[in-house]
């Protein structure tokens, strides 16, 4: 039997690998999804015979699995296209919150002295678990709009942090050396908590995704540590994949960004300081904004050579890709040469934008990444820009104090002629300003980026 | 070190380096269904939380598995839904057309 069953979590093992490689690829990525479903499946089936049910076991077991499942699968069916980082971020979280749980429930069955192959993992378990709960949490509300986005520091920040962390090592040696006592672990748990939010709150919501994907790798590493205190191979081996993965995935993500890991994490502590500063520096006091009526813009569209569309968060939220799909045909028909600009961050997940642009059934070469495109603008007449702010952003350029600084963005300042379609002058996702909306060469178009890009095609028509 | 714990340290060692390399090359595109699909195969701790759970024998342990075991499952289900949703959007999308592609086969027609 319990042959059987190592090879049964082989097998998972085998799959998650297998799946997670489909994953990587285009071609096999929904495959690949399923692939690992089908693992995960085995290694619980797997599982059952391990299992030693007491009466209250069985019921809660079964109980727990019918209130997880239908949670788990509607809160994912429902969720918007445009909140899916917050989704991940929850589930995320949970999954950290059970690992932190199980380590929690095995260290309370054991004597107050474990051995240290019980007691070493649990607490690891305990702590990465609790900071990866409460920062996903964090991290929801940020991107949910339940708290602001923009990143929360204050002076010493780093110090409090630091002794936070500091307790929480003096609270493990402690669990190892003196003993495993509720006194010792129930704090443990609740710094572990405050480590994870405190360790979030600085960061800005357009890093979100990089944090989540942090994270992410947290929780597979809190896994595999329940996986040693159990003696679960399943656990330890899957665990294990998903925090190194999640790590190099970390790390390319915010390569995507043009950042270093640091800089995304820790690169608000430097802005604390000349914050106010820059702030006030590349503030409105005293500039105008210039907005345009859908029909002038529309003409300008009309008789441009060139027209390069950015598309952004704002496009996804509207729904506007067909519209856009609309506009950019009304304008070819004329012979004005069209191009999407596509940030590899523009949106609020990376790819945000093909996928949204494909349903529209976008020509695939006309979508060019930013690379590609950023030599164009200089040559374009008109940089539409539907929902996009933080990407196009020049003070990523010019303002070192800025949160955004060094991330490459699309040089849309270049242009002979901007147009902003956004609903209001509120900042974008990283709560900064954007300078490239008082320059003289913008015109602003307010509204629900679909509707005015369904009043643009009527106006290149009757243009 | 007793044998057990040593295999269980091999594993872990030798899934760090295959969960490096099974991601290497990774389009930006993927990046986040990737998370999201890696996300969800964390969910196996709810392997753990059944097993927790299903020896439970007072009530702060039923209480702790009870809520690992929902937390755990929701995790694993909304996790691999929710990436399957993702994906599902690249669907017929992926190939993308080839810059020599003759003139009078248009790439998409609706």
């Amino acid at each position: 039997m319990k042959l059987a069953i190592a090879f049964a979590y082989l097998v998972a093992a085998v799959l998650f690998i297998v799946g997670l490689k489909q994953l990587s690829s285009p071609r096999g990525a929904r495959r690949g999804n399923w692939i690992a479903a089908a693992g995960m499946v085995i290694a619980l089936v797997a599982t059952v015979p391990l299992l030693h049910f007491t009466t209250a076991g069985a019921v809660i077991t079964i109980i727990g699995i019918a209130i997880g499942a239908p949670l788990g699968a509607i809160s994912a069916r429902r969720v918007k296209m445009t909140a899916m980082p917050q989704m991940v971020a929850a589930f995320n979280g949970v999954g950290g919150g059970a690992a932190a749980l199980v380590a929690i429930s095995e260290l309370l069955s054991q004597s107050a002295h474990p051995v240290f192959a019980i007691a070493f993992p649990s607490a690891l378990s305990i702590v990465i678990g609790g900071v990866s709960f409460a920062g996903s949490l964090v991290a929801f509300a940020k991107l949910q709009g339940l708290m602001t986005g923009t990143p929360l520091t204050y002076p010493g920040q780093q110090v409090v942090n630091a002794a936070i962390a500091l307790a929480i090592v003096a609270l493990v040696i402690a669990i190892l050396t003196i003993a495993s006592l509720p006194s010792f672990f129930v704090p443990l748990v609740i710094l572990a908590l405050v480590l994870g939010i405190a360790f979030v709150l600085p960061i800005g919501g357009a890093d979100m995704p990089v944090v989540i994907s942090l994270l992410n790798a947290f929780t597979g590493l809190a896994v595999a540590a329940s996986g040693f205190v159990l003696g679960n191979f399943a656990l330890i081996v899957a665990g294990t994949l998903v925090g190194a993965s999640g790590t190099l995935l970390t790390t390319l993500m915010s390569q995507a960004m043009g950042r270093s890991l640091g800089n995304v994490l820790f690169g608000a502590f430097g802005a604390v300081q000349t914050g106010t500063g820059a702030a006030a520096a590349g503030g409105p006091e005293g500039k105008t904004v210039r907005s345009g009526t859908p029909e002038d813009i529309g003409t300008m569209l009309a008789y441009a050579r060139k027209v390069i569309i950015v598309p952004g968060y704002g496009l996804a939220v509207a729904q506007g890709q067909h519209a856009a799909r609309e506009l950019a045909d009304e304008l070819e028909k004329r012979g004005v040469e069209v191009d999407y600009a596509i940030h590899p961050v523009a949106g609020r997940m990376p790819g945000h934008m093909n996928v949204l642009l494909a349903e529209a059934n976008v020509p695939y070469e006309q979508l060019k990444e930013m690379d590609e495109i950023n030599g164009e603008f200089k040559s374009a007449d008109v940089a539409l820009v539907v929902g996009a702010n933080d990407v196009v952003n020049p003070a990523a350029h010019t303002t070192p104090g800025s949160p955004i600084y060094g991330m490459p963005v699309l040089n849309v300042d270049q242009a002979k002629n901007i147009v902003f379609m956004k609903r209001s002058m509120r900042p974008g996702f990283a709560g900064i300003d954007n300078a490239l909306l008082y320059d003289p060469k913008t015109v602003m178009l307010f509204g629900d980026a679909k509707d005015s890009l369904t009043k643009l095609v009527a106006a290149v028509k009757a243009a | 070190m007793n044998s057990d714990l040593f295999n269980e340290f091999t594993f872990f060692i030798l899934a760090i380096f295959v969960g490096i390399e099974v991601i290497s090359k990774v389009p930006t595109i993927l990046h986040t269904p990737l998370m999201s699909g890696t996300n969800a195969i964390h969910g196996i701790i709810l392997v753990g939380a059944i097993l927790i759970a299903a020896s439970a024998n007072d009530p702060l342990h039923v209480a702790l598995g009870l809520v690992a075991v929902v937390l755990a499952t929701i995790n694993v289900v909304g996790g691999f839904v929710v990436t399957d949703r993702m994906l599902e959007m690249f669907r017929g999308r992926q190939a993308p057309p080839k810059p020599d592609q003759k003139p009078g086969s248009t790439p998409k027609q609706t």
